[in-house]
């Protein structure tokens, strides 16, 4: 079924780095007369410059209903889902009246909406829990084994019942529930882009979890279609292939340094109370778990390929190669010197025929490339 | 022609007359019954060395800046093959002198389901398998093996089992894997087989609810049985401290000749010798609707369990003595 885009579009949660450029692209098509952005906070002023074609709206979700409802609005895209507590803005509690509370009016105010046709949420894969009797890859029917402990994913299974609950009551609406991966991309700032930019890296000791991570644009690009094109379902959201949390450690060249579980929970347990970093029982769990989704619905219904897991980490890399240490340069130099070394003591050792030392340099030969683009940087 | 002609070349002493040269040394299954002549050194003999120093450095290079490649599932080829299977082998071929019988059974390509006995206090048949098929399988396949959740609740033994290609036994990952056209290991009697008593031995326990047969119906996916004879001896299990492994929350605490008594070396396996024997494939194609039919699954698992527990007969009256040659 291929229907019209909608006219009129309200956006949750502008006042953060996906919302402001979700609503800028929506104002940027032509397709679509307005674009309204909901947002209990005023955005930061970096965002300022991308909802120029967007009208604001600064109210909190019960005033968000009126709104909703005034506006005639044709398509509501909830955004406004909060993975990690802010401490400038409340903590955990606001976090959960945001993405629970705020969630549950959002979608009553939808309901109310007559000429609502098409809802998008914001989920995360979060919602299969972590378990570990769970299966390696989620396809979107899995279902959670266990309440997860994180905040985060238990608002986000609270989030998809009220979606649940929206679907059996308007069951003309379009609802599509995009699940994303942890998203990454070169100047984007989450917890977890944080987390890898930092020269020595905490892990869980003992676990490797496999990771996805979908590039910012990609989800960008899911979640405009899903506005304008008619997408109703949940859909997984990933960058296809995994890396491994010390694998991904090693290649943006840092520092891991494994810790038990046990002291990783305490040790996150305490800087969060002092307020410096936001390491939750979401990112323990996903880091003792790993999580991999099945994207091939994705890729069927909108008929668009995201950036692969690899693809997507080597950009955030290229963007933060300050504080990396063991950089795949430096290594291919050390080898090489370690193999230069050992001919040159051979060398000396035995004045052997010229063909001894020649063969040598046959395997170390691919590795010079890397040395030359490394000493050209510097 | 005269005589002398005749018989010149059949004549010892005859300075054209040769020995008839032997039939090269063949390796029976790991057994290794004449002595190998050592490889002859190669024209570049000094070169052997920088070769392996260069490709170390390279695999250590690759492996610190994480330029490896590794599946949905964890699995880490280039690991695998690297360490893991190396070490297995020394256990597989000088240890327990397996030798692999019927692996033309094993589909050469495409996926299978390859379903064994449990035995061995701890599952080193299920390793000793997945390096059979890599040394013996014309293809060299990987075998992917299903593993309890047991493992992948334990820090370290989880990663290590991912890496080296195992998967929580669960339908969808069974499914998973076999739809991809891979191998899968099941050992459908899990913590039943490999903690059963010393006097149990080669005695198949119960199969479960079958749910190995119920993913192969559903994908289509040929079962081969395997038997494995061998495991039983190597850490036989003369009884088992309930309590203590209530305590510890393990399914099964053993006692046997060396453990604990001995410590740590009581993990040393004895070495008997092992037979392993791939049967001929079950397909199960055109029973792919009968997949959520339980008396279809019941009898197929039956069946299975039957040829496995009639193949441990045989291989046992070819194996006379557990520690022989």
């Amino acid at each position: 079924m291929v229907t019209s885009p909608p006219r009129v579009v309200v956006v949750t949660g502008v006042s953060r780095y996906i919302g402001a450029r979700v609503a800028a692209r929506l104002a940027a098509d032509p397709r679509i007369d307005r674009v309204v952005g909901l947002d209990p906070h005023d955005p930061p002023a970096g965002l300022l410059g991308l909802l120029e074609g967007v009208e604001r709206i600064r109210a909190d979700a019960r005033a968000a209903t009126e709104a909703i409802a005034e506006l005639d609005a044709e398509a509501v895209v909830h955004l406004a889902v909060t993975s990690v507590p802010d401490v400038q803005h409340g903590g955990r509690a606001a976090m959960k009246e945001q993405n629970v509370i705020g969630t549950m009016q959002v979608l009553a105010a939808a309901q109310g909406a007559p000429g609502l046709r098409k809802l998008v949420v914001r989920s995360s894969t979060a919602a299969y829990g972590a378990s570990f009797r769970d299966p390696a890859v989620f396809t979107e029917d899995t279902e959670p084994r266990a309440v997860p402990r994180g905040p985060f994913a238990r608002d986000i299974l609270d989030i998809e019942g009220y979606v649940r609950g929206f679907r059996r009551r308007r069951s003309e609406v379009a609802a599509t529930v995009l699940r994303f991966a942890p998203m990454i991309s070169s100047t984007a700032e989450t917890s977890l882009t944080r987390y890898f930019a930092q020269p020595v890296v905490p892990t869980v000791l003992g676990r490797d979890a496999r990771l996805q991570f979908v590039h910012v644009e990609d989800a960008l690009e899911i979640l405009h279609r899903s506005v304008v094109e008619d997408h109703p379902g949940t859909f997984n959201v990933a960058g296809a292939g995994v890396l491994m949390l010390a694998q991904a450690v090693r290649r943006a060249g840092r520092v891991s340094l494994p810790l038990p579980e046990s002291a990783l929970s305490t040790g996150a347990a305490l800087l969060r109370n002092l307020g410096v970093e936001q390491i939750g029982l979401d990112q323990i769990d996903l880091f003792v778990h790993g999580r991999v989704v099945d994207t091939s619905r994705l890729i069927r219904e909108f008929d668009f390929t995201p950036r692969t897991t690899a693809e997507a980490f080597d950009e955030f890399i290229k963007a933060h190669v300050a504080g990396s240490t063991i950089t795949a340069d430096r290594l291919a130099a050390a080898e090489q010197a370690i193999l230069d070394g050992i001919r040159r003591v051979r060398a000396a050792a035995s004045p052997a025929p010229a063909g001894v030392a020649e063969p040598a340099s046959v395997p170390a030969g691919h590795t010079s490339a890397g040395v030359r683009a490394g000493s050209d940087r510097s | 022609m005269s005589q002398d002609e005749y018989r010149r070349d059949l004549l010892p002493g005859h300075a054209d007359f040769q020995l008839p040269t032997p039939a090269p040394a063949q390796r029976v299954n790991g057994n290794r019954p004449i002595p190998e002549k050592p490889v002859e050194p190669a024209v570049a003999a000094p070169d052997v060395w920088d070769q392996r120093v260069a490709d170390g450095l390279a695999f250590l290079r690759r492996r610190l800046s994480g330029a490896y490649e590794v599946d949905e599932f964890g699995f880490d080829p280039e690991l695998t093959d690297a360490v893991f299977q190396p070490i297995l082998k020394l256990l597989y071929r000088d240890w327990f002198r397996t030798e692999v019988l019927g692996i033309e059974n094993v589909p050469s390509d495409g996926g299978g389901l390859v379903v064994g006995n449990h035995s061995g206090t701890i599952a080193l048949d299920a390793l000793m398998l997945t390096v059979a098929m890599r040394d013996k399988h014309p293809k060299q396949r990987h075998l992917r093996l299903l593993g309890a959740d047991l493992v992948f609740r334990m820090p370290l033994m989880s990663e290590l089992a991912r890496a080296a290609g195992a998967t929580v036994a669960c339908n969808p990952d069974a499914e998973r894997l076999m739809t991809s056209g891979q191998l899968v290991g099941v050992f459908p009697e899990g913590f039943k087989g490999i903690g059963k008593r010393f006097s149990e031995r080669y005695k198949l326990q119960r199969f479960g609810r079958g749910g190995f047969v119920s993913a192969a119906l559903r994908t289509g996916t040929p079962i081969v049985p395997v038997a494995i004879v061998g495991a039983e001896e190597t850490y036989p299990i003369l009884a088992d401290l309930k309590p203590l492994a209530r305590l510890l929350g393990v399914p099964y605490f053993p006692v046997t000749p060396t453990f604990p008594h001995l410590g740590p070396l009581g993990l040393v396996p004895l070495p008997s010798k092992w037979l392993i024997q791939f049967c001929p494939p079950i397909p199960t194609a055109h029973l792919t609707e009968f997949a959520d039919d339980p008396l279809v699954v019941y009898n197929l698992a039956d069946q299975v369990r039957e040829t496995i527990q009639a193949t441990l007969h045989e291989l046992l009256e070819k194996r006379p003595d557990a520690f022989g040659p």
